[in-house]
C-alpha cells in the first residue's frame, strides 16, 4: 500500500436540517435581499409590490456589494426581524 | 570530555583520521558512528549508524565531524572535515608534523539524492498533520488523484510524504503556519497545505516562497478571492513575479512569456489554483460559476522582464524595495493580441494602445474592469528612445481613454449596453484611478503587446491587485 497526503481542508461539514417551511404568508415579514447586481432592484420592487397585494409586511436589505459575502450583521438583521427572505441575484 | 564522531568507510579523509582517533581513545572517550560499515578501522570501536538516524537527527553534513556536548548534554561545539591544528586544539592533543594539515572532509550519506526527504519523512522533527491516504497497490496513483478530486483536469503528481518533505525543505516557515483563510469554505490553509498542493501542481521546492506569497496575496480583503471565484465572469488569479527570485527560479520574462514550456511560470499558478479547489472547495459547476472560464485559470504566472527595461519595475511602483522579490495577483481574463508594426513615436503607438485597451470588457463600459497593458520589448523600445517613461504613457493613455459620456450611454452608438444616461454629458476614464497597470515582457522580436484584461468588478465594488513581498 503507498500513501498519499490529503490536499483538502479534511472538512466534515455538519449536517443540517433545512427551517420548516411557512405554511403562508399569514402575517409574516418577508426580507428582500438586493445582492446589489444590475436591476436587482427591478426585480426585487415587482416581488415586493406582488407581496404587498397579498398583505405580507416586506423590508428591503441590500449588500455592499455582490462580490463579497453579506456581513454577518446583516445576516443577523435579516434572521431576527423576517421569517422568510427572497435573495434577488440579477443582471 | 562528551564526544560523538561520525565517519564514513568510504571517506578517505575519515582513514586519515582513524590514527588520530585511535590515539586519543587510549586516554579518553568518545562515542564513534559510521554511516556506512559496522568495522571501520582495526583497533576502533565504531558503530554504524543504522538508518541513518544519528546522522539525521545531528544534522551531520560532512564527515568526519566531532560534536563536543556540555555537561547537561547541549550541542557546544563541532568541527568537520580535517584542519591539524584545529583538532589539536579541539581534542587538546598533539599532531604529529609529518601528518597532511588540511583535507577536507565527504558529504554526509544523508545528503544523497533522494535519501534527505525519505530520512525528513522517518525521522522529520515537524509532525505531518495532513490525512494519510491509502492508495491499493493495484491502483494507479495518478488515477487516484483524479478519483478523489484533486485535479483541474490535468494529471497531477502524487503527494506521497516524500515529496510533501522535499516541497516543505523550500521554505523556512513552520509547516503548521496559517498563511490565510481561504474561500469559499472559509478554512484555514497550512504552509503544508500549501505544499501538498504544490506537488499536485509540479512545483519544485524552490517555488515554494513564491506560492506562499501568491497564496497570501489571493486571500487579502481587497483581491476579494471568493467573489473572483463564485463570479460568472472569466477571470482568475494571475501572479506576476518582480525581483531576482524569478531569474533564481529560472521563471521565463521573454519569448512566450504568457505561454507553455516553463516549468515555474506554468505550475506556481497552477499551485495557487489548487489550493483555492482543494482547500478552499472552490470547484467549476459549483461555487465557481464562470460562465467560459479562461484558459489561464489552469494557473497564470508569468515574471515581468525587468533587466532589459528602461521603466521601472511594477514591483517598484507598487512599493516594493529594489533587490527585493514580489508577487503582485490580479484577477485576469485572457490574453488579447495588440498589433501595431508601423508606429515609431510614441503618440502614434500609444493610440494603438488606447485604442485597444478602450474594448476592455465593452467599449461603452468604463470604471468597470482593471487591465495590465504588456508591452514587449520592440514596443518599449518605441517610448525608450523617444525618452518617455512609463508613467509618460500612463499619463497620455490616461488622456486618450477619458471618454465623453455621450459616446457611453444606454443607447449610443445603437447598442443598447452602456453607462447610464446621467453620464452623458460628463467625461469618463475607461479606468479607475490605478486600474491600468503596465508590464514589459515578452519576445525580443515581434511588435505586439498584449492586453490582459481583468474581472468586470475592480477596485472596492470587486478585485483590486494586491502585491505582496516574498519572505
Amino acid at each position: 500500500m503507498n500513501d498519499l497526503l490529503d490536499p483538502t481542508s479534511e472538512l466534515r461539514p455538519p449536517k443540517r436540517v433545512p427551517l420548516k417551511r411557512l405554511s403562508d404568508l399569514q402575517k409574516k415579514t418577508v426580507g428582500l435581499l438586493d445582492i446589489s447586481k444590475p436591476k436587482g432592484d427591478i426585480f426585487l420592487d415587482r416581488i415586493a409590490e406582488r407581496l404587498h397585494e397579498r398583505g405580507v409586511l416586506v423590508k428591503r436589505f441590500s449588500k455592499p456589494t455582490f462580490t463579497r459575502l453579506a456581513p454577518l450583521e446583516l445576516k443577523n438583521e435579516i434572521a431576527g426581524s423576517c421569517d422568510a427572505v427572497i435573495e434577488a441575484l440579477a443582471d | 570530555m562528551n564526544l560523538l564522531v561520525f565517519l564514513k568507510q568510504s571517506c578517505e579523509t575519515c582513514k586519515l583520521v582513524a590514527p588520530v582517533l585511535k590515539n586519543f581513545l587510549e586516554e579518553e572517550s568518545a562515542e564513534i558512528l559510521c554511516q556506512d560499515s559496522s568495522s571501520f578501522f582495526h583497533g576502533l570501536a565504531v558503530r554504524q549508524d543504522i538508518g541513518l538516524r544519528r546522522s539525521w537527527e545531528s544534522k551531520i553534513e560532512t564527515v568526519p565531524t566531532i560534536i563536543r556536548f556540555d555537561k547537561d548534554g547541549k550541542e557546544s561545539a563541532r568541527i568537520e572535515g580535517w584542519d591539524s591544528e584545529e583538532w589539536a586544539d579541539f581534542l587538546q592533543i598533539e599532531i604529529p608534523e609529518t601528518m597532511l594539515r588540511y583535507k577536507p572532509g565527504c558529504g554526509s550519506d544523508t545528503l544523497v539524492p533522494g535519501t534527505y526527504e525519505k530520512l525528513a519523512a522517518k525521522y522529520g522533527g515537524e509532525e505531518i498533520k495532513s490525512r494519510r491516504i491509502l492508495v491499493g497497490e493495484q491502483e494507479d496513483e495518478i488515477e487516484a488523484c483524479y478519483s478523489r478530486g484533486w485535479s483541474d483536469g490535468l494529471p497531477v503528481v502524487p503527494p506521497t510524504r516524500e515529496r510533501v518533505m522535499r516541497m516543505l525543505s523550500g521554505t523556512s516557515r513552520c509547516s503548521h503556519d496559517i498563511v490565510g483563510v481561504v474561500p469559499p469554505n472559509l478554512v484555514e490553509c497550512s504552509v503544508e497545505k500549501i505544499a501538498i498542493n504544490a506537488v499536485l501542481a509540479g512545483c519544485l521546492p524552490q517555488y515554494m516562497p513564491v506560492v506562499i506569497a501568491s497564496v497570501e496575496a489571493a486571500l487579502q480583503d481587497e483581491f476579494c478571492m471568493h467573489g473572483l471565484l463564485a463570479t460568472t465572469y472569466f477571470s482568475g488569479p494571475l501572479v506576476i513575479v518582480n525581483g531576482p527570485i524569478a531569474r533564481e527560479i529560472g521563471m521565463n520574462s521573454g519569448g512566450n512569456v504568457l505561454g507553455q514550456g516553463n516549468r515555474a511560470n506554468s505550475t506556481i499558478g497552477r499551485a495557487l489554483q489548487l489550493v483555492i479547489r482543494n482547500v478552499g472547495g472552490g470547484k467549476p459547476q459549483e461555487v465557481d460559476r464562470s460562465a467560459f472560464g479562461t484558459p489561464g485559470k489552469i494557473g497564470f504566472c508569468f515574471a515581468e522582464d525587468e533587466a532589459g527595461s528602461c521603466w521601472q519595475s511594477l514591483a517598484l511602483e507598487r512599493g516594493i524595495e529594489p533587490g527585493c522579490s514580489s508577487v503582485t495577483l490580479f484577477a485576469a481574463d485572457g490574453v488579447q493580441a495588440i498589433v501595431d508594426q508601423k508606429s515609431r513615436d510614441p503618440e502614434s503607438l500609444s493610440r494603438t494602445f488606447a485604442a485597444g485597451l478602450k474594448s476592455v470588457g465593452h467599449p461603452k463600459l468604463a470604471l468597470a474592469s482593471d487591465a495590465i497593458l504588456v508591452v514587449s520589448p520592440e514596443h518599449e523600445r518605441v517610448f525608450r528612445l523617444a525618452g518617455w517613461t512609463k508613467d509618460d504613457l500612463k499619463k497620455r493613455l490616461k488622456d486618450l481613454l477619458t471618454i465623453s459620456g455621450d459616446e457611453l450611454v444606454e443607447g449610443a452608438g445603437g447598442i443598447s449596453e452602456g453607462l447610464p444616461v446621467r453620464f452623458k454629458s460628463k467625461k469618463i476614464p475607461k479606468f479607475r484611478e490605478g486600474g491600468l497597470l503596465i508590464v514589459r515582457a515578452g519576445g525580443k522580436a515581434g511588435m505586439f503587446s498584449a492586453i490582459i484584461a481583468g474581472w468586470g468588478a475592480s477596485g472596492k465594488v470587486g478585485s483590486a491587485p494586491v502585491t505582496r513581498k516574498i519572505t
